[in-house]
């Protein structure tokens, strides 16, 4: 199993009282999904997505990301987990401004401390994947938001992590260029067994999903291919 | 595509910036301050002006202070003085009664000019008509202990009375070389005498203290003169016998005699104090004003870092190695437009046209800056560790922010 979701709560704080994100969420993701979280906004798929992504964590309950229960990690394991494990997508594509396209994708390998030819290898090989290669040395305000995108994948897969998470990654996107996003995604998935979990309302998304679990008012209301029934 | 490698879990873990990729880091940082623009080089060339404003002043005052001590070593000082203990420069009238003979365990230095007597007795010249008050300072002729040219005190004429002035005294006193003016004194036994003298020489000194109202004779002259043989108030000593102690004189140092000249270039150091302190708030205002708008306009970067693998207080410390590179980039700037303009003063030295006499405080007309290692180093470090702390100050707000918000960029 990749992920163990198991009671999660979550509540934010609201002046006196609290607001429940999520109440009471059982779910399961083994290798290699390609799952989305679907609901309207306000539903609690972002804020699911970030403590699976340990970015936050949960009120109550468990999550379990690759054996590792996030409620129990220090920032730095946190922070070790997110880097060596774990690639982001999001919907505003959230590069770096000041570096190139190469730069942007090469980022997560210099955390990681990679020799400067391995780091090339790996970089170009990723670009290649998205269809990048003759962007490297371009900088994202001369890109389009399709090849934004791209490169946030890129970015998001270079390190080769097990699991990759999406937010709304088509919401600023066009048609055309939002199935061409989602086929490199559905096409790493495949070659790579990469997981892939998605936080999205997009009808177009939700046509590549291969699992759906819909939330509402933070509680699954369905979830089309439960691991455990 | 090929298969999927694995990335080991500690592959990063024998860095000295572990989880920060070494020089990364320093890249990094440069990358996204650069990237600022127009910003970052307004900051950096007003830290950069108050570096090598700092290192200048510094090294005005530095250069000021050695040459003032060494001149005042070379023209009145000497390796030190006796001074009679009943001398008080600050008292006239203490000039009769210390006015004494050698004593006797300096009679050899005496001889072989190691020790040079130095008789003072106030007195009044008449030049153009005018009365201005003198100091009369008897030396020996053949003197070698200060840089005054006594050696034109010399004569033959028992009526020639040469003396040696100062050009600041001789403007005063509107001399020239060979003018006679009436000098009037009185003898020990308050008898009031006058001759004329004549100008032997008008030398150029840095230190006001054998310029202004001083007039050099010989000592056999003045002490003839005032009808007190063997007489003197100081004694200067060589530099190269050892200090003793005699009965009823005082040695002083040139620690000690050079105090006040020290004491009052640093009082005018304060002053330029302020001026430097002014340049360097204002450039460590700018650059707290940066980092607080670069870190509320950089939610997203601070909030995607953190999602790749950075710890908040990794991103910190990035942010505040990115706001202290503002001084190092200053330093660089500082150098290259600072730099010949220190090589320049320091070897060719900046001309001073102010009158020295209004300072009071021993001045050459051209002054020689010092800019030692020790001071460069010093302001550099200063400026780099003030900087760093400024640019920690906004920084620190990274640490509280939630990085889910600042994804979103609406964390603050």
């Amino acid at each position: 199993m990749i992920v163990e979701v198991k009671k999660l709560l979550k509540r934010f704080p609201i002046g006196n009282g609290f607001f429940t994100a999520l109440n009471g969420i059982n779910i399961e993701f083994s290798e290699g999904e390609f799952a989305g979280l679907v609901g309207p906004s306000g539903s609690g798929k972002t804020t699911l997505l970030n403590i699976i992504g340990s970015l936050d964590v949960p009120t109550e309950g468990e999550v379990v990301v690759l054996g590792k229960s996030v409620g129990k990690l220090n920032p730095k394991e946190a922070a070790q987990l997110r880097k060596s494990e774990l690639g982001f997508i999001f919907q505003n594509y959230n590069l770096l401004p000041v570096y190139t396209v190469f730069e942007n994708v090469e980022f997560p390998l210099l955390l990681l401390n990679m020799t400067a030819n391995e780091r090339k290898k790996r970089v170009m090989e990723t670009l290649e994947w998205v269809g990048l290669t003759n962007k490297v040395k371009s900088r994202p305000s001369q890109l389009s938001g399709g090849e934004c995108q791209r490169v946030a994948i890129a970015r998001a897969m270079v390190k080769r992590p097990k699991l990759v998470l999406a937010d709304e990654p088509t919401a600023n996107l066009d048609s055309a260029n939002s199935h061409n996003i989602l086929q490199t995604m559905e096409k790493l998935n495949k070659e790579l067994k990469t997981s892939f979990i998605f936080a999205t309302h997009d009808e177009k998304v939700i046509g590549y999903l291969k699992r759906i679990i819909r939330l509402d008012d933070g509680k699954v209301v369905e979830d089309t291919n439960p691991l455990t029934p | 595509m090929t298969k999927q490698k694995k990335i080991p879990d500690n592959a990063n873990l024998n860095s000295p910036f572990s989880g920060l990729g070494g020089i990364f880091l320093l890249k990094t940082a440069f990358r996204s301050l650069i990237g600022n623009g127009l910003k970052t080089w307004l900051n950096v060339f007003v830290l950069s002006f108050t570096f090598v404003l700092i290192i200048f002043m510094q090294g005005l005052l530095e250069g000021w202070n050695r040459q003032a001590l060494n001149d005042t070593i070379k023209w009145e000082i000497a390796g030190g003085q006796y001074w009679n203990i009943k001398y008080d420069p600050y008292d006239p009238f203490s000039l009769d009664s210390s006015a004494s003979v050698l004593p006797s365990g300096f009679a050899s230095k005496y001889k072989s000019h190691q020790i040079e007597p130095v008789l003072l007795s106030p007195g009044t010249i008449y030049p153009d008509g005018r009365m201005q008050s003198v100091m009369l300072k008897g030396i020996r002729s053949d003197q070698h202990l200060v840089a005054l040219p006594t050696n034109l005190l010399k004569s033959n004429n028992e009526n020639d009375i040469p003396v040696i002035i100062g050009n600041h005294m001789a403007r005063q006193a509107n001399l020239k070389v060979n003018d006679l003016v009436t000098l009037r004194w009185r003898d020990v036994n308050g008898t009031f005498e006058a001759v004329d003298i004549r100008v032997a020489g008008i030398f150029s000194s840095p230190v006001p203290t054998v310029d202004l109202g001083q007039i050099w004779l010989s000592l056999e002259q003045l002490q003839k003169m005032t009808m007190r043989p063997d007489a003197s108030n100081i004694l200067l000593k060589s530099v190269d016998i050892p200090a003793q102690k005699v009965a009823d004189w005082s040695f002083k140092d040139q620690t000690e005699l050079t105090k006040q000249t020290t004491a009052m270039i640093k009082a005018k150091a304060n002053g330029y104090d302020v001026i430097y302190t002014i340049f360097f708030l204002l450039a460590l205002i700018a650059i707290f004003d940066t980092q607080t708008l670069s870190i509320f306009r950089r939610q997203r970067e601070i909030g995607t870092l953190v999602a790749l693998g950075m710890t908040q207080k990794k991103v910190v410390a990035l942010f505040t190695l990115e706001g202290t590179m503002n001084a190092v980039l200053a330093i660089i700037v500082g150098s290259i437009w600072g730099m010949p303009l220190f090589i320049s003063f320091a070897n060719y030295g900046i001309h001073i046209p102010m009158d020295v006499s209004s300072f009071g405080i021993p001045m050459a007309d051209r002054m020689y800056p010092v800019f030692s290692p020790h001071l460069i180093i010093g302001t550099m470090s200063l400026i780099i560790v003030i900087t760093a702390l400024v640019s920690y100050l906004p920084a620190r707000k990274i640490a509280r922010m939630n990085p889910t918000e600042a994804i979103r960029g609406k964390a603050l």
